[in-house]
């Protein structure tokens, strides 16, 4: 029988979170292996919509996408790629009142976290943005929000990972983990066999399986965002702008795309397959004319979609479990972790090292599904 | 209950197709985004227009009129939708646009006779104005009498070589020169394969020996290694069969690698594919006579195989009686036998065409790092590369992903089979390891105010 090959820390997933952890681990100078059964950032890091939007959060995640937002800016050093990240800002839209009324409210609560988000009634939104957006009430802008492109981020993370010293296994599947005294043993449909310390389990819609070997429940749900893209028409979108009732998000890039999207694809996450739907498509697209009704002439060059794991309470599964020493969960960050990814490959690690980390994540644990009659089957 | 069988491409074999469903009692419905049936090769001209079959088509005269007047004499047999785009498919409906508003149609059996393209290979200038592709040379002055320059320069590797400069030159239009990158040794070997179908070999040569009789000389063995021109084509240079580089000044370039089958719906609708070594091109996997991987769904003409118009008639009724045979009508066996002989005849004659036309693949794989490859979105064939080497793109879709390379207006249609001979041949992989672009809707660009229209007629219905 082949020895395992034996590293200080396995992760399951190779999306951002996964490869962000990578890279930290390797700075703390642990041996790490990754394993993504596709190719990283294959799924949700790598076909949302590429928000990078701290207002709007849940209450609980403001501080953790706080943290995120300092690593935003800094991904030149830290990983040799800007990803396109640019600090446009993003806008809220509100086409009632009752909706002005709810940004307001998370205006207030953002504020005392240091966040700025500034109040725009109709007259200000119409000198600040002449013949942009109809149909709205006013809207709040955060101006610290911005935009990167998806599809570069967990790839150019899982590098400089890679760089750094942590082996990335793509196109390889944890088919199983055993717990014993010696810690984690994985076993890869290619017939790895591994042997860890730590285990990290950021699988993202599939990481429900992972926790269910070690006896945990977590109820995750496949989501598909239905995303387009126009052709470039001239630049004229300097905001990342989001309509409340996500009916509608879109933003432009210097290059003159549109990027938009709203509603929810199709998806199969057992077939790993995702689509967007031609009425979906409909839905948004109305959307965006009434929005911004210069755009409507546009054409629709392309559509994606991908597979996003997604909670009922659309809050994330961050923490260590409740079952297992040196396993840890993030996963399930239900169509808003792009903006999170950079931060959470900083908290799992320190959870893994340090045994704690500084970022409020109760809220996150994975024992809010673990009551009586829910027990993993 | 009565099957909706719709057909996509109204051109040889979707008419074809047509006709055989009709004459079985079924009404199909036939789409096409094209104002009249007869597809790129049988192109019928705007209405105004009155030039002679002959004049239009030359020696296929007679065949373009057949297929015109089959579909003609169909009278009401056929739901014939003109200048609509099918731009997506999910599950059994088709996404269709017509006049700038979109709706869905809902089918049991769907027989896809898209058609093909020009395979271009860029080259330094290709993005200039007064650059066009053979076919669209053709349709040019097929369609509209125009041509594409004053002085045309025709490049490249095809059977539309000769028969576009022919057909130019015939119309009075200036053909500045012939340049075909394959070897005469080439074209002698694949005559005994050519002349198996006696009369569409005899053509190609007919074309050559009327050019030269012309004083037009069709040149072998020429390398294009660019395109020359500030702001308009005004040359190009062409290593010729010694080595020699040689300027022919020209205003327009027509260029054209042979062609590539357009199967985007059925790569939406989940049908596998094969890769077809001999012409180095995926094509959807079929069973011969028409069944793909999925259940319903079926191919027939250049769409699924690159034969040519003849082939694509008699794929298309194939197709159709496959339908029939599915769905448990009766069909006359001895004429689906003949249909299969004459079928395997004509692959023969294709087996000729690639070798006497030989797609120069080393050319993209080639390609300098400077070029443009992917003109949608200017990126250029170095980028691909750093993209494979640096950024560890393994395959076409990952390429895309990182440097955009197929992502713009076209999606990949035109520059995909260069991009991929560029990323295998920096992956130093067989060219099949670069993989395949994946589709995705739309499969041509589609308005968003179309799609929004939509959006409006689903709130109504409901």
């Amino acid at each position: 029988m082949i020895a395992a090959w034996h590293v200080d820390v396995a992760i399951i997933g190779g999306g951002t979170a996964g490869c962000s952890a990578a890279l930290a681990l390797r700075k703390r100078g642990l041996t790490v292996a990754l394993f993504e059964r596709r190719t990283v950032g294959s799924q949700a890091s790598g076909v949302n919509y590429g928000g990078v939007r701290q207002q709007g959060r849940h209450p609980a995640e403001l501080p953790l996408s706080r943290r995120s937002r300092e690593i935003w800016p800094r991904l030149p050093d830290i990983i040799g790629d800007d990803c396109e990240f640019a600090a446009t800002g993003h806008l809220k839209l509100a086409r009632t009142e009752a909706q002005m009324a709810d940004l307001e409210a998370f205006a207030a609560f953002a504020a005392e976290h240091g966040l700025e988000i500034r109040m725009m009634g109709a007259n200000a939104l119409a000198d600040a943005y002449p013949g942009m957006v109809s149909g709205v009430v006013g809207g709040s802008l955060c101006p610290s929000d911005g935009q990167a492109n998806p599809r570069l981020v967990a790839p150019a993370f899982a590098r400089a990972a890679a760089r750094a010293g942590a082996e990335i296994h793509e196109h390889e599947a944890v088919t199983g983990v055993a717990r014993d005294a010696a810690g984690f043993r994985l076993e890869t449909d290619r017939g790895g066999r591994f042997t860890a310390g730590s285990l990290i389990n950021v699988a993202g819609a599939w990481a429900d399986r992972v926790a269910k070997w070690f006896g945990e429940r977590a109820p995750i749900q496949a989501m598909a965002p239905n995303m387009m893209v126009s052709e470039p028409v001239p630049y004229r979108l300097p905001v990342n702008i989001g309509v409340c009732g996500a009916g509608l998000y879109v933003r432009q890039i210097p290059r003159g795309n549109l990027i938009f999207g709203g509603g929810k694809g199709w998806a199969d996450r057992h077939r790993m397959v995702a689509r967007p739907m031609a009425d979906v498509s409909y839905s948004a697209s109305a959307r965006l004319a009434e929005t911004l009704p210069w755009a409507a002439d546009a054409t629709v060059i392309r559509s994606w979609s991908g597979i996003e794991g997604y909670f009922e309470d659309e809050i994330p599964v961050i923490g260590p479990s409740t079952t297992t020493p040196g396993l840890v969960h993030a996963f399930g960050f239900s169509g808003h972790g792009f903006q999170l990814g950079p931060a959470i490959g900083e908290i799992v690690t320190e959870l893994v090292v340090d045994g704690r980390t500084s970022t409020p994540i109760d809220a996150f644990s994975i024992s809010r599904f673990q009551h009586a009659g829910h027990r993993a089957a | 209950m009565v099957e909706r069988v719709v057909i996509v491409g109204a051109g040889p074999a979707g008419v074809r197709a047509a006709q055989t469903l009709a004459a079985a009692g079924l009404r199909p419905t036939l789409l096409d985004e094209a104002p009249a049936t007869g597809g790129q090769i049988y192109r019928r001209q705007p209405a105004p227009f009155r030039r002679p079959y002959k004049t239009l088509y030359g020696f296929d005269a007679a065949k373009a009129r057949q297929v015109h007047t089959a579909f003609d004499g169909l009278d009401g047999a056929v739901d014939h939708r003109a200048r609509t785009l099918v731009w997506s498919l999910e599950g059994q409906r088709l996404c269709l646009m017509h006049e700038g508003g979109t709706e869905n149609l809902s089918f049991d059996r769907l027989i896809l006779a898209t058609g093909a393209m020009d395979r271009v290979i860029p080259l330094p200038g290709w993005t200039l104005p007064g650059v066009y592709t053979l076919g669209g040379a053709q349709v040019a002055l097929k369609h509209q009498a125009c041509a594409i320059g004053e002085r045309t320069c025709f490049v490249g590797s095809s059977p539309l070589l000769p028969y576009v400069a022919y057909q130019y030159a015939r119309a009075g239009a200036g053909v500045a020169g012939i340049i075909d990158t394959t070897p005469r040794a080439d074209k002698l070997r694949a005559l005994p394969d050519l002349l198996a179908a006696a009369g569409t070999g005899a053509k190609g040569l007919y074309y050559m020996g009327w050019l030269a009789s012309r004083g037009l000389r069709y040149r072998h063995a020429g390398i294009p290694i660019r395109i020359e021109g500030e702001s308009h084509v005004t040359g190009v240079v062409v290593r010729m069969a010694g080595g020699r580089e040689r300027h022919i000044a020209c205003d327009a370039v027509a260029i054209g690698y042979g062609l590539k089958c357009e199967h985007q719906l059925a790569d939406l609708a989940g049908c596998d594919f094969r890769f077809d070594s001999s012409n180095r091109q995926w094509v959807v996997a079929q069973d011969g006579v028409g069944r793909t991987s999925v259940a319903g769904i079926y191919v027939a003409g250049d769409g699924a195989v690159i034969r040519g118009a003849d082939a694509a008639e008699l794929a298309g009724e194939r197709a159709a009686l496959t339908v029939l045979e599915d769905i448990g009508r009766p069909v006359d066996r001895a004429r689906v036998q003949k249909i299969d002989r004459r079928i395997a005849g004509i692959d023969r004659f294709r087996r000729g065409l690639e070798t006497a036309f030989a797609y120069p693949h080393h050319l993209a794989r080639d390609m300098a790092d400077h070029v443009i490859l992917c003109r949608c979105e200017a990126v250029t064939a170095g980028e691909v590369r750093h993209a494979v080497t640096q950024l560890g793109a393994h395959d076409i879709n990952r390429a895309k992903a990182f440097c955009r390379v197929g992502m713009g207006r076209c999606q990949g249609r035109v520059c995909g089979p260069a991009a991929a001979e560029v990323i295998a041949g920096a992956l130093q992989r067989p060219i099949e390891a670069a993989g395949r672009l994946r589709g995705q809707a739309p499969i041509k660009p589609v308005p968003i105010s179309a799609l929004a229209d939509a959006a409006a007629d689903l709130t109504v219905a409901a």
